[in-house]
């Protein structure tokens, strides 16, 4: 499958699963929301374009805003993260040129530690500056602290689950490589 | 203004960022105050159907209470039809006058249009819920949205065949409700926790309330008939920083498996807002 195929399947499949399934999971608290579509931005291949990451996570945000109702809240998160993403991979990459062998960020193109500290920063900066967004509107300190925390560590989870349900094969771009 | 350039283009992921990340705080804002955005109702008509085709698969499950709730409105209904009362004196017969004494005759203020809820969401801050009508069928900005047993919110959005809802679960939609005993005003909200309880406000605390009573919407919103049910008093808390109750209410509608709600239509509405807005302000 191509890469192109497979990131247009990618871009359905997790706006439906968050707009379908996990928004209409009743909250256990106010604090604990599952946010895991911005997954789609974490996997997208390595040799795209900034300006072309930025547009992509731009319009995605833009479509789960309107599936979910408040146009510009999540499109502002998805535009951030896919700003900061290219700083954070070409710190966590290791150093031996490895980004011309693999398609995109998965465990295996990155190693364990790694894909966690990038997982974890991303999935963190999503949440905040969603949470902060919310914050500024209804005020209350105590629920930014809590939001944040406690959905980033839902949204790990199932990140984390995610990747033990659908392991990708560390694919090779190129066998020269 | 070749340094210009040259500048742009060297900082050109971060300008690309500035000016997305402006843009969706500009579409936010602008929405928070109009709740209009760019395609939002292009935008809608194509959500509308794809909760539609959810909705079809769910609504299976909803089926039982779903009936339930519309007997309960029937008989509730049926117990208020003249046929149901009678006179304890069978001797004497009363007549109704078919005449009306009155030359003015009755006029329409409120009509009702029934919408099958396609979409629904409670685990928001702000939640909005779908229903399958449109502008094609009548339905305007700002209509208020009842369920069987109680109020659900207002019209946001419209687009051919559906429209968007903004329901009271919602941190910045503040219908004004009242105590059915005393008839007293007050704030309704809701604080962002459980989809079962909002809150009532403004109520003062030399009123007897009750756990039980009824609330109802008041006589000064216009979206909705006065006296709509909202819900009633789960738990009675007094504000220790003023002079006034905070009260937990149950809300009457059960937003976790509504499936049918009433679009209400104001048609004296437009009217009363004409002669509101000529008041002289000083």
């Amino acid at each position: 499958m191509s890469s192109l195929l497979k990131n247009i399947i990618r871009f359905a499949v997790f706006l439906l699963l968050q707009a379908f399934i996990l928004n209409k999971v009743p909250a256990l608290h106010q604090f604990i929301k599952p946010y895991l579509y911005f997954l789609f931005i974490l996997w997208l291949p390595f040799n795209l374009p900034r300006p072309g990451l930025l547009i992509l996570a731009f319009i995605y945000g833009l479509c789960y805003d309107y599936l979910s109702g408040t146009p510009g809240l999540h499109a502002a998160c998805c535009v951030l993260i896919a700003y900061i993403r290219p700083f954070l991979i070409s710190i966590l990459l290791p150093q031996e040129s490895t980004e011309l062998s693999y398609a995109e960020p998965s465990i295996k193109s990155l190693g364990w530690a790694p894909y966690g500290i990038y997982i974890l920063i991303l999935a963190f900066l999503h949440n905040s500056l969603l949470v902060f967004i919310e914050w500024m509107r209804f005020g209350d300190f105590l629920f930014f602290i809590g939001k944040v925390s406690a959905t980033t560590a839902l949204s790990l989870v199932l990140i984390f689950i995610t990747e033990m349900i659908f392991p990708r094969k560390g694919k090779y771009r190129t066998n020269a490589a | 203004m070749k340094n210009i350039i040259l500048f742009i283009r060297q900082f050109f992921n971060l300008f690309l960022f500035l000016v997305l990340m402006i843009s969706c705080l500009v579409i936010l804002s602008n929405y928070n105050k109009t709740y209009q955005a760019v395609f939002y109702s292009k935008a809608n008509e194509i959500t509308g159907s794809l909760g539609k085709q959810y909705n079809s698969v769910e609504y299976y499950f909803e089926l039982k209470a779903t009936n339930e709730k519309l007997v309960a409105e029937n008989a509730a209904l049926r117990n208020n039809l003249l046929s149901s009362f009678d006179n304890p004196d069978t001797g004497y017969l009363q007549h109704r006058d078919t005449l009306r004494a009155d030359t003015l005759r009755m006029i329409r203020r409120f009509q009702y249009l029934p919408a099958k809820v396609v979409n629904n969401s409670v685990t928001q801050e702000n939640n909005f819920i779908t229903l399958y009508r449109g502008s094609k069928q009548g339905v305007r900005k700002d209509m208020g949205v009842i369920s069987p047993s109680g109020i659900m919110g207002k019209v946001v959005v419209v687009s051919d065949n559906y429209c968007r809802v903004m329901s009271i679960l919602s941190r910045s939609y503040k219908p004004s409700g009242m105590l059915k005993k005393g008839l007293l005003t007050g704030t309704i909200s809701w604080d962002g926790k459980d989809p079962r309880y909002i809150t009532l406000e403004g109520i003062p605390k030399s009123v007897k309330v009750q756990k039980g009573d009824t609330v109802l919407t008041s006589t000064y919103s216009g979206d909705f008939p006065a006296g709509s049910m909202v819900g009633t008093i789960e738990k009675v808390e007094a504000d220790a920083a003023s002079s006034y109750f905070k009260l937990k209410v149950k809300t009457g509608t059960n937003f976790l498996n509504v499936q049918y709600a009433y679009l209400v239509e104001n048609r004296l509405l437009a009217e009363q807002q004409a002669v509101e807005s000529q008041t002289p302000k000083n």
